[in-house]
């Protein structure tokens, strides 16, 4: 049986190579088993040359999978810079979960502009926003020895907060559904490391 | 097994709109699939292109969307079901086929998928592809969600298996790029793909006299598609009220959001249209007449508000209809919830109050931006260097666009494929500038080769630099004909560039490795000086894609480049001023500004060491 549940919107920004699109199916599969009405929306293309990459998951009775400014429920940034840009989605019940670990582009390296102060970044999205996650990521990753798993990481503080109708064994389902065997066994550690991270801002 | 070919279960598939329409045909029991690809149409025949042996579906990468669809048709002409899918753009390229084969129609089913792509997300241009199907008398349908994708896939081979006519399924990125649950079908065991052909020229063969009685029976078509139109339960109504919005395609979603948010669920009548070539108009009168007023939902142009327009008029409704032509619903971009809920408000008059939108201050630009190691980089400093800022630089589609971008800044003019080649001509003609034009090498199959002969054939005088990475970079490493790098190792080309251009007509060739900076400069000079007298010259810049090499061959890096730290670079910097690698960054220390390399990123080409001394390279374990 499907669930009954008010429009969800999950808003998801990083960098190109970062597991974005990954995460993103993550999550869309784990509502997926949850039985909950999930739709996933990616643009692919040329965002992947380093650029930006969006995606997002609507859950519940939304019928769109475009998440339009103002309407984004959560933000998951994998880049703070990214975090801060998406900004014009959030409205002041958003909960965003950020990355913390900065991936300069190309206009910071060479000097042509400046990479923003980091904690005047965080206090511009915190006075904007319900609240403001952030997730040493690749510290969690590389803790659990799954340096590549910084996306999962990501996901299992969503999941940790337990802002998602989407329980603990739905999620663990979904990452058997999406990743090869071989896989499987890092991003599970990540997935419980950042699980454990975002339940304690779980209410 | 593929996971697009798993047998029907309970469960609904979490499937790619492009998915849904690869296990909608395999359902169908498509045995002939071809196209090029093209953003956001390119999964389609990527998935088709892993799946075919194993699907016995006959699965080939054309060389453009026009030969695709002289392929697929040629298949259809023998009883034998096919599909090919195009990007908007594309189904230019292939329109001089479309239009006569509509008049030709098919023998069994076949579905042309075409994705437009609203708000430009990887494309030139946002034309509405919904006019072909008017102006050629193709039934089209326009699915919202994937699951409908899947469920309008297979009622398009049913349709154009019926009345012997192609379909079109048309789409926009959100479409294609949606992911969501697909109750899937089981897919019949696999016929084989050899079919029959009945001689039958004055059907097959248009001239002129042929082509009269076709258009003839083409307009008979037409009319019993109308009643196929009119009874489609792809059409459909919900809701009550005096108030009806009449949409399709993905605005449909957005506004059954819209309604609900704002309330008004039981307050408004929709009409979704889904079957919307040819355009029930029956169907928009009865729905138009119990209904005060209209709003007409749909993102580019006004195409079925023209319809609903036309309908009202000829049945002498006195309906008010509000959308596109009241500026209600821009033409421009794709809609969103809220746009559309903007729009409701105010045809509604109801005060809707748009979510306070924060504006995010001034942040740093993250454009994307040419690999490390990319050796279209290497070539554009190379041409750069021996050229100058005063030569033309026409350009085309691919990666290589991004040339286009500080510092290389190297593309002057760009309108669609191939106009880089012909486009150089024209301005040979008209400049005493010197011009040279970049095309890559999956592009110069594509489009390229027509606008070389014709540069030789009429005395054009310019430099053709065709960047030869060995993919189809931009969609996603698709082969085409001049492939040598292959998952099996590497192969003779089939179609080699260097005879290729020769036989058009051009002598004055060279192939060079753009990451050899000197002797790629060295000719360059060369050819710089020749080309007044032999007119048109080529030189093909014949380098891998780092990332499809990687992938192919399995290379590991086994060096990468430092900068040398004792010395300061604050009165230099070209490397990143001429050459810009993203690997490149900036940082001072004790008040001394390098430039530093990033070892993770640097993929080892040496095309930065080759300008700087030092720079050097060093082995990593």
């Amino acid at each position: 049986m499907i669930k009954e549940l008010r429009a969800l919107r999950i808003f998801f920004t990083g960098v190109g190579g970062q597991g974005t699109l990954l995460a993103t199916r993550f999550v869309g599969q784990a509502a997926l088993e949850e039985n909950l009405p999930v739709l996933m929306a990616e643009i692919h293309g040329m965002a992947q040359r380093g650029g930006v990459v969006e995606s997002s998951v609507v859950l519940g009775s939304a019928a769109s999978p475009t998440i339009a400014d103002g309407e984004a429920d959560i933000v998951i940034a994998f880049e703070p810079l990214e975090a801060a840009r998406a900004l014009p989605k959030c409205n002041s019940k958003t909960v965003v979960i950020t990355s913390t670990t900065p991936i300069p582009p190309f206009t910071v390296t060479v000097g042509q502009s400046a990479y923003p102060e980091l904690d005047a970044l965080y206090k511009m999205i915190e006075t904007h926003v319900a609240s403001l996650i952030r997730v040493d990521a690749n510290e969690l990753a590389n803790s659990v020895s799954a340096e590549r798993s910084s996306n999962v990481i990501m996901i299992g503080v969503l999941a940790g907060t337990g802002i998602l109708p989407v329980s603990k064994t739905s999620f663990e389902q979904a990452l058997r559904q999406i990743l090869p065997e071989r896989l499987l066994e890092p991003n599970q550690r990540a997935f419980d490391a950042g699980y454990g991270f975002g339940a304690q801002f779980g209410s | 097994m593929h996971e697009l070919l798993i047998p029907q279960t309970n469960r609904p598939q979490f499937l790619l709109g492009n998915e849904a329409i690869v296990r909608g045909a395999l359902e169908s029991g498509v045995c002939v699939v071809a196209a090029y690809p093209g953003t956001p149409s390119s999964e389609i025949i990527d998935r088709f292109s892993q799946l075919g042996d194993e699907a016995g579906v006959y699965v080939e990468y054309s060389v453009n969307e026009k030969v695709s669809m002289e392929v697929a048709c040629a298949a259809a002409i023998c009883g034998v079901r096919s599909l090919c899918s195009m990007k908007h753009v594309g189904l230019n390229v292939a329109a001089d086929a479309f239009m006569t084969l509509a008049y030709v129609g098919v023998k069994a089913g076949m579905v042309i998928v075409v994705a437009d792509d609203p708000s430009l997300h990887s494309s030139q241009n946002e034309q509405d592809s919904r006019y072909y199907a008017k102006i050629s008398g193709v039934p089209m349908l326009e699915p919202s969600t994937p699951e409908e994708a899947h469920r309008m896939t297979m009622e398009a081979f049913r349709i154009s298996e019926k009345f012997g006519t192609p379909c079109l399924l048309r789409t926009t990125t959100r479409v294609n790029h949606c992911r969501g649950p697909v109750r899937v079908g089981p897919i019949p065991p696999a016929k084989g793909f050899q079919g029959e052909f009945k001689k039958d020229p004055f059907n097959l063969v248009v001239i002129p006299a042929v082509g009269r009685k076709l258009r003839l029976a083409l307009l008979e078509r037409t009319r019993k598609l109308l009643g196929e139109s009119e009874a489609s339960p792809l059409n459909f109504t919900s809701g009550k009220g005096d108030l009806g919005i009449i949409t399709s395609g993905i605005s449909y979603l957005h506004v059954r959001d819209a309604l609900l948010s704002m309330g008004l669920e039981d307050k408004v009548k929709i009409l979704k249209l889904g079957f919307t070539n040819p355009q029930p108009k029956a169907l928009i009168n009865e729905f138009l007449s119990g209904v005060n007023k209209a709003l007409v939902v749909e993102e580019l142009e006004p195409f079925l508000e023209e319809a609903v327009k036309i309908s009202a008029q000829e049945s002498k409704l006195p309906v008010e209809i509000a959308g596109k032509g009241t500026g209600l619903i821009p033409l421009a971009f794709e809609l969103d919830p809220v746009k559309v809920k903007s729009a409701i408000g105010a045809f509604l008059a109801k005060g809707y109050e748009q979510p306070k939108v924060y504006a995010a201050p001034e942040l740093p630009q993250r454009p994307p931006n040419l690999c490390p190691g990319c050796p279209h980089r290497a070539t554009y400093y190379s041409v750069k260097k021996v050229f100058g800022e005063e030569a033309i630089y026409p350009t085309d589609i691919g990666c290589y666009t991004l040339g286009v971008l500080p510092p290389l800044k190297i593309a002057d003019f760009l309108i669609c494929m191939g106009s880089g080649v012909s486009t150089a001509g024209g301005f040979s003609k008209v400049l005493d500038r010197q011009v040279v034009a970049f095309i890559g090498d999956s592009t110069f199959f594509h489009a390229g080769i027509p606008g070389l002969v014709n540069a030789v054939s009429n005395g054009h005088k310019f430099l053709l630099v065709i960047l030869d990475n060995g993919t189809t970079a931009m969609t996603g490493h698709q082969p085409h004909p001049g492939v040598e790098l292959t998952a099996k190792g590497r192969i003779e080309p089939k179609v080699s560039l260097e005879k290729l251009v020769r036989g058009c007509g051009v002598n004055l060739v060279a192939t060079i490795n753009p990451l050899q900076v000197k002797k790629s400069q060295a000719v360059l000079e060369d050819f710089k000086n020749k080309i007044k007298e032999a007119g048109v010259a080529v030189i093909i810049s014949k380098s891998p894609c780092p990332l499809f090499e990687t992938r192919m061959l399995k290379k590991k890096k086994k060096i990468v480049f430092r900068t040398d730290e004792s010395k300061s670079c604050a009165d230099c910097k070209k490397c990143l001023t001429e050459l810009g690698c993203p690997a490149f960054y900036v940082e001072s220390s004790g008040g001394v500004e390098h430039v530093l390399i990033n070892d993770s990123l640097c993929s080892g080409c040496s095309v930065c060491s080759q300008i700087c001394d030092s720079i050097t390279p060093r082995k990593i374990s």
